[in-house]
């Protein structure tokens, strides 16, 4: 155990120069390029890109959690919400996927925000039971509202995306597209991270009073986490939704959210790579482990259970280097002077 | 018709009354959500319906012993999950493993007994009616024990010292710590009266739809949650008060606006309580020390 | 006309206990004032309602000839009103730079768009405010340590270090809840220059609740006594001295009364 927290403690100290990260990236690059080929089995590049969605949730779901700190148990209602809205538009009014993403990714922000609101006083636990019941009621509503919703039978047939005229409708395609999703998210994440506004929310988050004692409105960046958190799952929604090219409210169920909550915890609560880490192993262990599948749930529910007694940071837990990074460039100017 | 839906909700509000208590109960003393608590209740009512088809138990011993089982369980819930926990933000750490410990139950239970919905008939129901007002066997008997174990839980949390203790550590774990109060078998007994009272209510709610299945923990504990919040978390007459207005408002909400929307009713409810008078109706004002 | 800030008829009630009493309080810009009292005397609740932690039961509050009774905490930190705390509430998961860094208003009104879009462009700003916090963690000695986590100073630089973080904030008020407490006398001196120098050099006004005397009385200009949350007295370090209803107030009646009878 020791060991391992010492390689882990190693890897995260190591500080790339400018060459290697570019060599890095080339090498990375090239790797995504190339993947589709090198996998050529369609079922491991479709686990790949289960991956990729559920990494991009995770740091979805992180971004509430782990920066704005409010814990949700609803977080489907917002992956659901955005996937539906999405539907919707491209199916009843056939706009194309872009323009509907856009619309349901802010609408759905902004419910978040709706959401969000009633629940600012209050403390960890309440919040979580009053998400949880957002998400009850939403669950409840895909399957009641026949008319809009189709109930339980769920929305087929949902068109492919299209882009400059080429249509995404091959694996390969969807690969590549949700490969450029994780990088914007990654690199949004790093830099929201290490922005004034990203440290502001780190306050917010451990010491709402010190936090307005520093001037901090600490409703407005409780909000914006919210919100961010929201449309950042309502995209990954939509993907889903013309990735799958059906949904029905099973997608969107409670077990669903608490899958994300535990890849959250797994990989580190506020964590960028630990987000990552934690929706690769808990997507595609239960694949690759199939005997277990059916244990899938237990498993995850034990995990939670004992991550939190030995190791409740997370396996990649946030670290005061990533923190560092605003000062550290302009530190670095300070003392050439 | 009103005076039916409000008999229906009562009935059903003195389950929640009972559940919630749990709920209650615990975080009074430790300030924690014991998310397994439902889940301890559904485990304890399949132990329940295990007893009845195939041991054939009476039902009188086959409580008691469904009752029993459900404080072991819920006092290892508080040992395995909650216990061990001392992090430094030990808020968040015990949330996420109490939603862990829930999660586990659930699907434990999927896998032993299977997801289906199983029936329970432990008695012969038969309804009486007066005038277009109709009342079950069953429901009678649901009232009778309601009212015993609440009558009981009121003579131990405030006639006996055991109900002492449990209301210093309400008040402060350290200070009963240090007033020679064995706090660990305080809160283990708290957990323990918890589940004893969930382990009864899974059993007449069980009885009562004729249903017991793996989730039937989830919905029941929230809404059992919202009454504890309802009535102010940490009260224990706040919990039972809550539970009757739960019960009351689902049913005439389900009987008179939307049945479809039945289960969302607790959650209105508890949302606007908690928007206008966050520390619910009974409970104490908390005031941050800066 | 020079007035910092002001208190009119302030109370505050929890329940039944009036832990506020319609207190007036007034203090010139400039001037270093102290608040004093035994435990429980309502200093830190005063601290609270003038900073907004805690809303006002009746009575009003002036700072800087307007009123921000009804101004919510954060936005009476903008205006002007920094503080310190009691219980030291520095943010644990950072350094001691990236604490005063978070106080800056540059840094937190750093827009997101432009630090996720052009985080070069940011960098140019955020040089700016490094090297201002860097100015101030030099006035209370701490510039050597700032890449330290915060938690893992010792206890009285951690005291000096939430001084420059409330500075950092740029305020005009600033209020030191115990500033000495858990200092040692070295310290302490030091403590006294840090005050000087910000009241001096940086045109701060200071409000200060403190339990060391010595301290008080050689800091303060002017100090005012606080019992069960009324102000019994107000005057210069030597009128509060020999005042015998502090006297009263600190070491009780009875005692008093002994004296009296010889």
């Amino acid at each position: 155990m020791n060991k391992v927290k010492d390689l882990l403690k190693t890897i995260k100290s190591i500080r790339f120069t400018k060459w290697q990260k570019m060599i890095f990236l080339i090498a990375l690059i090239g790797l995504i390029v190339s993947a589709p080929y090198i996998i050529t089995d369609n079922y491991i590049l479709h686990i790949v890109i289960l991956c990729s969605i559920y990494a991009c949730l995770t740091l979805s779901l992180n971004m509430i959690i782990g920066w704005s700190g409010q814990f949700s148990l609803g977080h489907v209602c917002l992956y659901g919400m955005g996937a539906y809205i999405t539907t919707l538009l491209m199916t009843q009014t056939g706009m194309n996927f872009f323009p509907a993403t856009i619309l349901s990714t802010a609408f759905t922000s902004g419910f978040a925000m709706l959401l969000c609101l009633p629940t600012l006083k209050l403390r960890g636990d309440y919040l979580a039971v009053i998400t949880l019941g957002f998400g009850e009621v939403f669950r409840l509503f895909l399957t009641n509202s026949v008319s809009i919703t189709r109930g339980p039978a769920g929305i087929p047939n949902i068109p492919d995306p299209v882009i400059f005229g080429y249509v995404i409708s091959s694996k390969q395609a969807y690969f590549y597209f949700v490969a450029l999703i994780v990088i914007l998210f990654v690199v949004f994440m790093k830099r929201f991270n290490n922005s004034g506004f990203g440290m502001a929310m780190i306050v917010v988050n451990e010491d709402d009073i010190a936090a307005t004692a520093l001037g901090i409105n600490v409703k407005k960046y409780k909000l914006l986490g919210f919100a961010l958190g929201g449309g950042m799952a309502a995209f990954m929604g939509s993907f889903y939704a013309v990735y799958m090219g059906m949904i029905s409210p099973t997608s969107f169920a409670y077990a669903e959210s608490i899958k994300m909550v535990s890849m959250v915890v797994l990989g580190g609560i506020g964590s960028i790579p630990g987000s990552i880490l934690g929706a690769v192993l808990l997507t595609a262990l239960p694949e690759v482990l199939r005997a277990f599948s059916e244990y899938r749930m237990v498993i995850y529910g034990a995990l939670m259970v004992v991550m939190m007694i030995f190791r409740p940071e997370g396996i990649w837990s946030r670290s005061s280097r990533m923190l560092n990074e605003y000062k550290i460039k302009a530190f670095e100017n300070y003392k050439k002077k | 018709m009103f005076f039916q839906h409000l008999l229906n909700g009562i009935i059903v509000g003195g389950i929640y009354a009972m559940v919630a208590l749990g709920y209650s109960m615990v975080y009074g003393v430790l300030q924690i959500v014991n998310w397994a608590h439902a889940d301890v209740l559904m485990f304890a009512t399949f132990i329940g319906l295990l007893l009845t088809t195939y041991l054939k138990m009476p039902v009188f011993a086959m409580v008691l012993l469904v009752a029993l089982f459900a404080s072991v369980l819920g006092m290892s819930v508080e040992r395995v999950a909650y216990r061990p926990i001392k992090s430094g933000n030990r808020k968040m750490a015990v949330l996420v493993s109490a939603l862990g410990m829930s999660t586990f139950l659930q699907n434990l239970a999927q896998l032993i007994f299977g997801s289906g919905t199983r029936q329970f008939k432990a008695i012969e129901s038969k309804s009486f009616s007066f005038s277009g007002f109709t009342i079950t066997n069953l429901q009678i008997l649901i009232l009778v024990v309601t009212s015993v174990m609440l009558l009981i839980l009121y003579i131990l949390v405030y006639r006996t010292k055991i109900g002492i203790a449990m209301r210093a550590c309400s008040v402060s774990v350290d200070n009963a710590k240090l007033m020679g109060i064995n706090t660990n078998l305080i809160i283990s007994g708290t957990f323990g009266v918890g589940a004893f009272m969930a382990g009864v209510a899974g059993i007449l709610i069980g009885v009562y739809y004729s249903a017991v299945y793996p989730t039937m923990g989830y919905l029941l504990g929230m809404k059992a949650f919202a009454a504890a919040i309802l009535g102010g978390i940490g009260s224990i007459p706040g919990a039972v008060f809550g539970g009757f207005i739960i019960g009351t408002i689902e049913s005439l909400g389900a009987g008179y606006i939307s049945s479809a929307y039945r289960d969302a009713f607790a959650f209105f409810v508890m949302i606007l309580i908690l928007v206008v008078r966050p520390s619910g109706l009974m409970g104490a004002k908390h005031i941050d020390k800066v | 006309m020079n007035t910092i800030i002001e208190t009119k008829e302030v109370t505050i009630k929890f329940g039944g206990l009036v832990a506020v009493d319609s207190v007036n309080l007034v203090q010139k810009k400039g001037e270093v004032l102290s608040l004093i009292g035994p435990n429980g005397a309502g200093k830190t609740t005063l601290f609270n309602l003038l900073t907004g932690v805690y809303k006002c039961t009746s009575g009003n509050i002036f700072f800087d000839h307007n009123k921000i009774t009804d101004l919510k905490a954060h936005e009476r930190t903008r205006l002007g009103i920094a503080r310190t705390f009691q219980n030291i509430r520095l943010i644990k998961s950072m350094t001691v730079l990236e604490n005063v860094l978070v106080a800056h208003p540059d840094c937190q009104n750093e827009s997101l768009l432009k630090s996720v879009l052009s985080p070069g462009k940011a960098n140019k700003k955020r040089r700016e405010v490094v090297d201002e916090c860097m100015e101030l963690l030099k006035i209370v000695g701490l510039e050597e340590m700032e890449s330290e986590m915060a938690t893992s100073l010792p206890y009285g630089k951690q005291r000096l270090l939430e001084i420059a973080r409330g500075l950092a904030t740029k305020p005009k008020l600033l209020l030191l809840d115990e500033p000495g407490a858990g200092m040692n006398n070295f310290e302490k001196e030091e403590l006294t220059d840090v005050i000087h120098y910000i009241t001096q050099e940086m045109k701060v006004t200071v409000l200060i609740i403190e339990h060391d005397m010595k301290f008080v009385m050689g800091i303060s200009d002017r100090i005012i006594v606080l019992d069960h949350g009324q102000k019994i007295a107000e005057g210069t370090p030597a009128e509060i001295q020999t005042n015998p209803r502090v006297i009263e107030a600190y070491l009780g009646s009875g005692e008093f009364k002994d004296e009296e009878d010889k």
